[in-house]
């Protein structure tokens, strides 16, 4: 049932920190993180994702678990928890734990018993598997700094990105409450990394930095609010990732919060691809996103959306431009950037190997030259062109395309 | 143009000492088989390779020398994979490399280099399969069970991972369709074969063997996996995408 109310936090990483195990204890941790599992809904499960309480003191208006609905509620103890990580993770079920909670009496009390399983689960069972936890706002610094010696990854949702929407949906939290244990966590990283400098025998503090979530869709902010965000997050030192979440009417009698009757999941997606052209792709979020454009398209990929934007870039020659101009073209990756680079010393780069490499060529041909290609680049034909040609709709099954077709002009 | 057929004992070793060799007697085969195997009618010569260790091993240290670690990996996986013709795709790519500027590995433009990825790619995702739905059952005795059976030999590309992971239980992996398996007793793993594996083919370990706990968990966890999914974002495409059907046999939350 503590399930259940965990589920809609969207984190799944088990990633950035990686442990050897140690023989005869129980447990190892991978750069790269494993996805154990995947529901029906196609998202992975690596880790044991629960809440130690489903009871709260807050009242959030997008929330399951808020004061005024009226649930089961239920809280686990110390010692179940434990027993059910460390039994789940022998039968190979889960990568690691990650532990949230709803708030009980103060910020202060939940993060003690929180940091209690985690503390029991390192010391008690040597347990070196993935810890991601919660950290709860408002919590005071002791405590997050206990916790940072246990977790690898700690987090704090900021979930409603500007703070006078928060205090709308959210009357008794601010933002203060947020950015405070972040900055908490931020200072015990680079502390950390600074002793470990001098000794290597220094405790790692949240070896695999922090995270944190938005919800998406329910209030009235713009891409852009959200995205500018993001980017201002990502250059703080230790924020490894920010997650947005499609938001998911739970409480719809509340009229504060918009009426969908499906979550935002294409425009979570399109922020999903804005966030990794920020991160891997080298772009500034006001490349993505600015005054005259502050949403994303829905259509057509953010990256796409730019090379339309920005004809003048193109066409790219493939067998002469930099690694950097090579991954701003549509339909082209970093994995296809990089072996292009290695490739092309040996052998020109031709239209048929970029086929088997796996770039989408549908999307490509437009913004490339490479050796004998001579389609037509995105500067002959208008961009208009481009777009209305790639956003068509596949005709009905059924339709015969070699079936000549009729145009009565309009 | 003459047709040369090399025979070899199909061992990885061999193979190697076929490469070996090609270049002593500058000849390529056109083929590779088994000894005993029957010589097809066209063929102009037939040698008999003799598996070798000092010229397999010069052989591998010529590879080591020519080729960075990532490619070099790649052989083993091509090899694991146990598709008909990979073996003379290896054949083919190790030659092309030794005849090659360094750094030819990267040169996905190439035929053979890019086929030879292609190929590892699939094998090591199946490797990467076990470590993600590998499912442990708990016997009376203490022991882990996992019954598996991937597509390609992957599961000694897994086993550093679980000795690493799991060092204090001791555990078994059988792969059912080959017949083997590696058994683990808290210091080393090894690899066995049962004698008697039928009753282990449907996946299931028998009740009677189980731990008294294990029926416990494993409903848990069977609750835990349903009570995971959000109903308004449905998506079993995905789901299967990223868990292949012919894993669930196995899996404890798909299993009734």
């Amino acid at each position: 049932m503590l399930a259940e109310s965990a589920k809609y936090d969207v984190s799944c990483a088990s990633s950035g920190s990686a442990r050897r195990g140690k023989p005869g204890e129980l447990g190892s941790s991978r750069a790269s993180g494993i996805c154990h599992s995947f529901t029906e809904d196609g998202r992975c499960v690596s880790l044991l994702k629960i809440m130690l309480t489903n009871h709260c003191i807050y009242d959030c208006a997008y929330c399951i678990n808020r004061r005024s609905n009226d649930l089961p509620r239920a809280t686990f103890t110390v010692q179940e928890l434990v027993t059910l990580t460390i039994e789940f993770y022998r039968r190979n079920y889960i990568e690691g734990l990650f532990l949230s909670s709803g708030v009980i009496r103060d910020p202060d009390y939940t993060m003690e018993r929180m940091v209690r399983v985690v503390k029991e689960l390192r010391t008690v069972h040597r347990y070196h598997g993935y810890i991601h936890m919660k950290s709860i706002p408002g919590a005071s610094r002791e405590l997050v700094n206990e916790a940072g010696l246990y977790a690898d990854r700690l987090s704090v949702n900021i979930e409603i990105p500007t703070e006078q929407n928060l205090k709308l949906l959210a009357p008794e939290k601010d933002h203060i409450s947020v950015y405070q244990p972040m900055k908490f966590i931020q200072q015990g990283v680079l502390e950390s990394v600074e002793e470990r400098r001098r000794s290597r025998h220094a405790p790692r503090f949240a070896p695999a930095g922090q995270s944190t979530q938005m919800i998406v869709g329910a209030t009235d902010e713009t891409d852009k609010d959200i995205l500018s965000l993001s980017s201002a997050l990502y250059t703080r030192p230790s924020m490894k990732r920010v997650y947005y979440s499609g938001f998911i009417p739970v409480n719809q009698y509340d009229h504060r919060l918009p009426a969908l009757k499906q979550a935002p999941l294409v425009r979570e997606n399109r922020l999903y691809q804005a966030d990794w052209l920020m991160r891997f792709y080298g772009f500034r979020s006001d490349e993505i996103v600015d005054d005259s454009f502050p949403h994303l398209d829905l259509e057509i990929d953010p990256k796409l959306a730019w090379a339309l934007r920005h004809p003048e870039a193109f066409p790219v020659d493939l067998n002469r431009a930099d690694y950097e101009l090579i991954l701003r073209v549509p339909g082209i990756g970093v994995k296809s950037a990089k072996i292009i680079v290695s490739s092309r010393r040996f052998s020109r780069i031709t239209s048929s190997t970029l086929k088997k490499l796996g770039v989408v060529m549908k999307k490509a041909q437009y913004f490339i030259t490479c050796g004998e290609l001579t389609s037509t680049s995105i500067n002959e034909v208008h961009p208009e062109f481009v777009r209305r040609e790639l956003t068509r709709k596949k005709p009905r099954r059924g339709f015969d395309e070699s079936q000549a077709v009729l145009v009565f002009p309009e | 143009m003459t047709m040369i057929v090399f025979r070899y004992d199909k061992t990885f070793e061999g193979l190697l000492t076929a490469v070996f060799d090609a270049y002593f007697r500058k000849t390529v085969p056109g083929e590779l088989l088994a000894h005993g195997e029957p010589v097809p009618l066209f063929a102009d010569e037939v040698h008999d390779v003799v598996t070798d260790r000092t010229k397999s091993t010069r052989v591998w240290k010529g590879i080591e020398k020519k080729v960075p670690k990532k490619p070099r990996n790649m052989i083993l996986h091509v090899w694991l994979s146990e598709q008909p013709g990979s073996d003379m795709l290896l054949f083919r790519y190790i030659c092309r490399i030794f005849d090659s500027p360094d750094g030819y590995a990267y040169n996905l433009a190439d035929e053979c280099v890019f086929e030879v990825r292609k190929l590892a790619h699939k094998v090591s995702r199946e490797g990467e399969f076990l470590r993600q739905f590998v499912r442990f059952q708990k016997a009376g005795d203490d022991s882990f069970f996992a019954p598996v059976s991937p597509e390609y030999n992957a599961l000694p590309l897994a086993i550093a991972y679980f000795t690493g992971r799991f060092s204090n239980q001791k555990w078994l992996i059988y792969d059912v369709k080959r017949r083997y398996g590696y058994y683990y007793d808290l210091k080393n793993a090894t690899e066995v074969t049962l004698e008697d594996d039928g009753h282990l083919l449907d996946g299931k370990l028998d009740p009677r063997l189980m731990a008294e706990d294990e029926q416990l968990f494993q409903t848990l966890w069977k609750n835990y996996f349903k009570a995971l999914s959000i109903k308004e974002r449905l998506n079993p495409r995905l789901q299967r995408q990223h868990m292949p059907r012919r894993f669930w046999k196995f899996l404890t939350e798909k299993q009734e």
